[in-house]
């Protein structure tokens, strides 16, 4: 069997077994990222000697059987977003373009605990804001399903590194839906932890309260031993939450009885496009063949759910970039006039559009006379939608739900009209406002070969129920096994 | 010219922690090595999350708590958005609309002499970090501006008081007090050269004209580094703002409030910027950092754990020694060691009073003269209380006492003061008290023999010819108590 689109078990074993070793594994990779990242441009940054070094460590350790961590041997590639020691880190953007990180973020530091391989940095939307990943100051991520369309975002680079065989792990992070929307548009296996499950340290701020890093992987297994890596309490992040982390790996391949699969009448809306509700309905209909029960709740709030977000995250943004003033780090223009022309120029050079957007949306939401109405006002509804869902979730265990209302969009579709790629968001921005797990899973795909992904949601700290709800309906299907061709 | 001038203080000061207040960087004073006690949390690197140090909250608390303050049950913090080169982040964490503490009062001493006493309402008091330190070229030719960040991250306390103080001198005296109720507490060194303590003032004045009382605008004077400095620059500024209204009759509400820097080399106040230019910060809650709870079991173990006050030590003192008012306030004002100096010295001799005036006439003068401090004094309160205890056991003289003092203050080796070495002063130089009447009185005889021309001086009716008698004798007798001569060779004179 090919190493290319070999899920991580599978991978894992061959190692074990030693019919693989990691170098040759790595080699693999390295050389399909060098065969198709052209046409793809998932990557920013391939780390292919120090992988290699890696791997060979892993090999020489695993020959003198010594002990070796859970991802032993296995490529991971990491979203540009995650600080990585001596690693360029730049958030797709110009104003971190050089910038290399004297540190490691925790969930890197977890990757290499569990001697994984850090294969490269991926791809995404300029810090994280955008859906596409076509705000990425440096390339565009196309879809290995067609490389005419998007591969979602803000994650796209790392769910099409996964989607395109260029590596079998990647992580992402999820703001708003960007883990879980580029999944479903490259149809692999994307999660979104709780809130405050893995710790943040590390991870360049997009939207504080609601950034969370989760796994990409080709299997809803694969998902589970990369989640249960990155998870777990870390005294440098306040808002990591201390609590064990289940060992989702060791039950993920357990069936749920009585199962309640719970779907929102607020979601079937106008703009919910035929093919994507058809394979939503089809998903529901192998849950009640597998014994699950649907059961229709209500999430009132839910048309507030764009508005409340594109308030909070532009707000939080707009505090996090502060830093980004070019006088420590970063871009600093050639040339200006005094201190304010400083700042002025350096960030006016070294943003994009989207970002200089999103940064002036919430400096005047929290500008004296606006903040009551806006920010504080969006607090309150925000809270109002997480009461849905603690509501919601006293009759379900999951919430069934599209990842996306369109299949993925061509590049470009969005350029003119920002505001129709926010509202593509509906879906996903609940369990950032609420804090709850969500996954995306392959579901299928349209007449025209495009991929639409199934999304889970679950309780606060119920990954392990996530997981294995996801399972369930992978192994009923047949998607996971189908692969793009390039 | 009538008029009173309204003042408010807001001072910040720095936390004697071990480590910064959202990370585990050193908190010490080190302008000559900047930007070496950094790591990427106060370095504001992308990624990298700030957690609160509990130490520095405990502190705050338990200052807070000193100055009367309500502590709240539940806090948060909160960014305050604004461009600086010392800021980092961009914005600074600090706590806006829910403080930690509010409303408190701290008294302070308005008369020496008669101990008359005043309180001076406490707004609120909140934690926030401070920024580093911009170092501008001043030769003017135009080098860059270089910023540290050593100082980025300490914590400080911020503590806003109400308009209650009426006089540059009272200003002057609520800082001092709060200086001194801080190193009684061990929660700053308050030292105002090395920044550890700032002060902004808030200043106007009411002139009062045919029964009718007139606000002048309000003005905020920064750059005040010394507690002198505040108390000329208020004197300026009310004067200042006296002339300006005479000149052009604007009130408070009229003209928005102005801040203004104190130039201490022309002892004068300039104008910086009016706050009507002033930044809008945009404070919104930290969502890096998760609220704080305060629980009463809490609260009551920094009660129990508080040291006696300064201001309770000043009362204690008066009746427990019998001091003046004065003599109170200049003890426990020199400081907490001072205080417990002499302490110290009173429990081994036995007598406060005698305590309290050894330290502090003896003591600070030398201290003084010598430029040394009270933890630096050769004679510490062992050696110290033992010499007085001598003279309360009638074994040696004041003056013989002053003698070993100054003896022992001498010495070439310091380790060479100690209790045994008082008694070998004593017997070398023939100090102790001479009790025996027989010797005494063997020397006066001899004396009086010697100096027939006093004595019959004296006899003819020139008192003072004793004087030079009773020294004689004196030198003779090292030890003896002069009283004691006096008695003595006077009878004889009168035989």
């Amino acid at each position: 069997m090919s190493i290319i689109g070999a899920t991580t078990g599978e991978l894992l074993s061959r190692l074990e077994r030693g019919e693989l070793t990691s170098v040759e594994l790595t080699t693999a990779y390295l050389d399909r990222i060098a065969q198709q990242d052209d046409r793809v441009a998932a990557f920013l940054t391939v780390n292919g000697d120090e992988a290699l070094q890696q791997a060979a460590d892993v090999d020489r350790r695993r020959q003198a059987k010594q002990p070796l961590g859970a991802l032993a041997g296995i490529p991971v590639a990491v979203k540009d977003v995650l600080c990585t020691k001596g690693l360029k880190t730049t958030c797709a953007s110009r104003m971190l373009a050089n910038f290399i990180p004297p540190y490691d973020a925790h969930v890197v530091t977890q990757l290499r605990n569990a001697d994984a391989i850090l294969i490269g940095k991926t791809n995404m939307d300029e810090f994280a804001m955008g859906s596409t990943t076509e705000t990425s100051a440096f390339k565009t991520t196309r879809n290995p399903w067609d490389l005419g369309r998007t591969a979602g975002g803000s994650s796209g680079g790392s769910a099409a590194a996964v989607a395109a065989g260029m590596s079998p792990l990647a992580l992402g992070t999820d703001t708003g839906g960007s883990i879980r929307q580029p999944a479903g548009f490259c149809s692999v296996v994307g999660m979104k932890p709780t809130y405050g499950r893995v710790s943040r340290f590390g991870m360049v701020a997009y939207g504080s309260s609601l950034d969370q890093i989760g796994p990409f992987a080709n299997d809803v297994n694969g998902a589970a031993l990369l989640a249960q890596v990155i998870a777990g309490h870390d005294c440098r992040d306040s808002t990591s939450v201390n609590a064990p982390v289940p060992a989702y790996s060791q039950t993920v391949n357990q069936p749920l009885a009585g199962l309640r699969v719970g779907i929102a009448k607020e979601h079937f809306v106008e703009g919910l496009n035929p093919e994507v509700e058809q394979a939503l309905r089809a998903a529901l209909q192998v849950y009640k063949s597998l014994g699950a029960e649907i059961k229709e709740v209500s999430l009132p709030h839910t048309s507030y759910g764009v508005a409340v977000y594109y308030l909070i995250a532009p707000s939080e943004a707009s505090s996090n970039l502060a830093r980004y003033d070019g006088v420590h780090y970063g871009h600093r223009a050639a040339q200006f006039s005094n201190m304010i022309d400083m700042y002025a120029t350096s960030r006016g050079e070294g943003f994009g559009s989207e970002v200089k957007r999103r940064i002036m949306l919430g400096t005047y939401a929290l500008s004296a006379g606006y903040y009551d109405a806006y920010y504080l006002k969006a607090l309150k509804v925000r809270r109002l939608i997480r009461q849905d869902y603690d509501k919601a979730f006293e009759q379900i265990d999951v919430l069934a739900s599209p990842a996306s209302p369109n299949p993925p969009s061509k590049i470009g579709e969005y350029s003119a009209n920002p505001l129709a790629m926010y509202l593509e968001d509906i879906y996903t921005i609940g369990a950032n406002l609420a804090g709850l797990p969500g996954i995306s899973v392959p579901a299928g795909f349209t007449e025209a070969g495009l991929p639409v992904g199934l999304q889970l949601l679950a309780a606060p700290f119920e990954e392990e129920k996530l997981l294995r709800a996801a399972r369930m309906y992978e192994q009923a299907t047949q998607w996971q096994g189908k692969r793009a061709t390039l | 010219m009538d008029y009173t001038t309204i003042i408010g203080l807001e001072v910040h000061v720095q936390m004697q922690t071990k480590t910064k207040i959202f990370c585990g960087c050193s908190t010490k004073f080190n302008p000559d090595n900047p930007n070496v006690q950094t790591c990427p949390v106060c370095l504001g690197l992308p990624g990298s999350l700030p957690v609160m140090n509990r130490h520095a909250f405990d502190l705050a608390v338990k200052t807070a708590i000193a100055i009367n303050c309500q502590i709240a049950r539940f806090t948060k913090w909160d960014r305050k958005q604004y461009y600086y080169p010392d800021l980092p982040k961009g914005y600074q964490i600090s706590q806006y609309d829910l403080p930690f503490s509010h409303d408190g009062w701290l008294e302070i001493v308005v008369n020496k002499e008669t101990g008359e006493k005043k309180k001076i309402g406490i707004i609120r008091a909140h934690l926030e970090e401070d920024a580093g330190k911009n170092t501008h070229d001043e030769t003017g030719r135009g080098h860059d501006s270089q910023v540290d960040l050593n100082r980025a991250g300490t914590p400080l306390l911020e503590i806003v008081s109400h308009p209650d103080l009426r006089s540059a001198q009272e200003a002057k005296e609520y800082l001092e007090e709060l200086k001194l109720l801080l190193t009684y507490l061990e929660v700053s060194d308050c030292n105002m050269q090395e920044g550890s303590l700032r002060c902004d003032a808030n200043v106007n004045v009411h002139i009062h004209r045919d029964g009718q009382k007139i606000a002048t605008p309000l003005v905020e004077i920064k750059n005040l580094n010394s507690f002198r400095n505040v108390e000329l620059a208020i004197e300026f500024e009310a004067d200042r703002q006296y002339r300006q209204w005479q000149q052009d009759g604007k009130t408070f509400g009229q003209v928005n409030k102005e801040t203004r820097g104190y130039d201490a080399v022309r002892n004068i106040t300039v104008a910086q910027r009016s706050k009507e230019e002033a930044a809008d910060y945009r404070y919104f809650p930290d969502p890096d950092l998760v609220p704080v709870t305060v629980e009463e079991a809490y609260l009551q173990n920094v009660i129990q754990s508080m040291v006696e006050f300064p201001a309770a030590r000043r009362t204690r003192f008066i009746q427990q020694y019998q001091l003046s008012n004065y003599d109170a306030a200049v003890i426990i004002d020199q400081g907490v060691v001072f205080a417990d100096f002499v302490e110290h010295v009173a429990r081994i001799c036995g007598d406060g009073k005698q305590a309290c005036n050894w330290v502090t006439q003896d003591v600070l003068r030398e201290m003084n003269d010598r430029k040394l401090t009270i933890e630096g004094f050769p004679i510490q309160p062992p050696v110290l209380g033992e010499i007085l205890k001598r003279i309360n056991e009638k074994k040696i003289t004041i003056k013989s006492a002053r003698e070993i003092f100054l003896n022992l203050l001498n010495s070439a080796d310091p380790s060479t003061i100690n209790v045994a070495r008082i008694d070998q002063i004593i017997q070398e130089q023939g100090l102790s008290i001479v009790a025996d009447s027989g010797q005494l009185e063997t020397v006066i005889v001899a004396v009086l023999a010697k100096n027939q021309k006093a004595v019959a001086d004296f006899k003819g009716g020139k008192p003072s010819a004793a004087g030079s008698l009773i020294g004689q004798v004196m030198r003779e007798l090292k030890g003896a108590d002069p009283a004691t001569v006096r008695e003595l060779l006077l009878k004889k004179l009168a035989e």
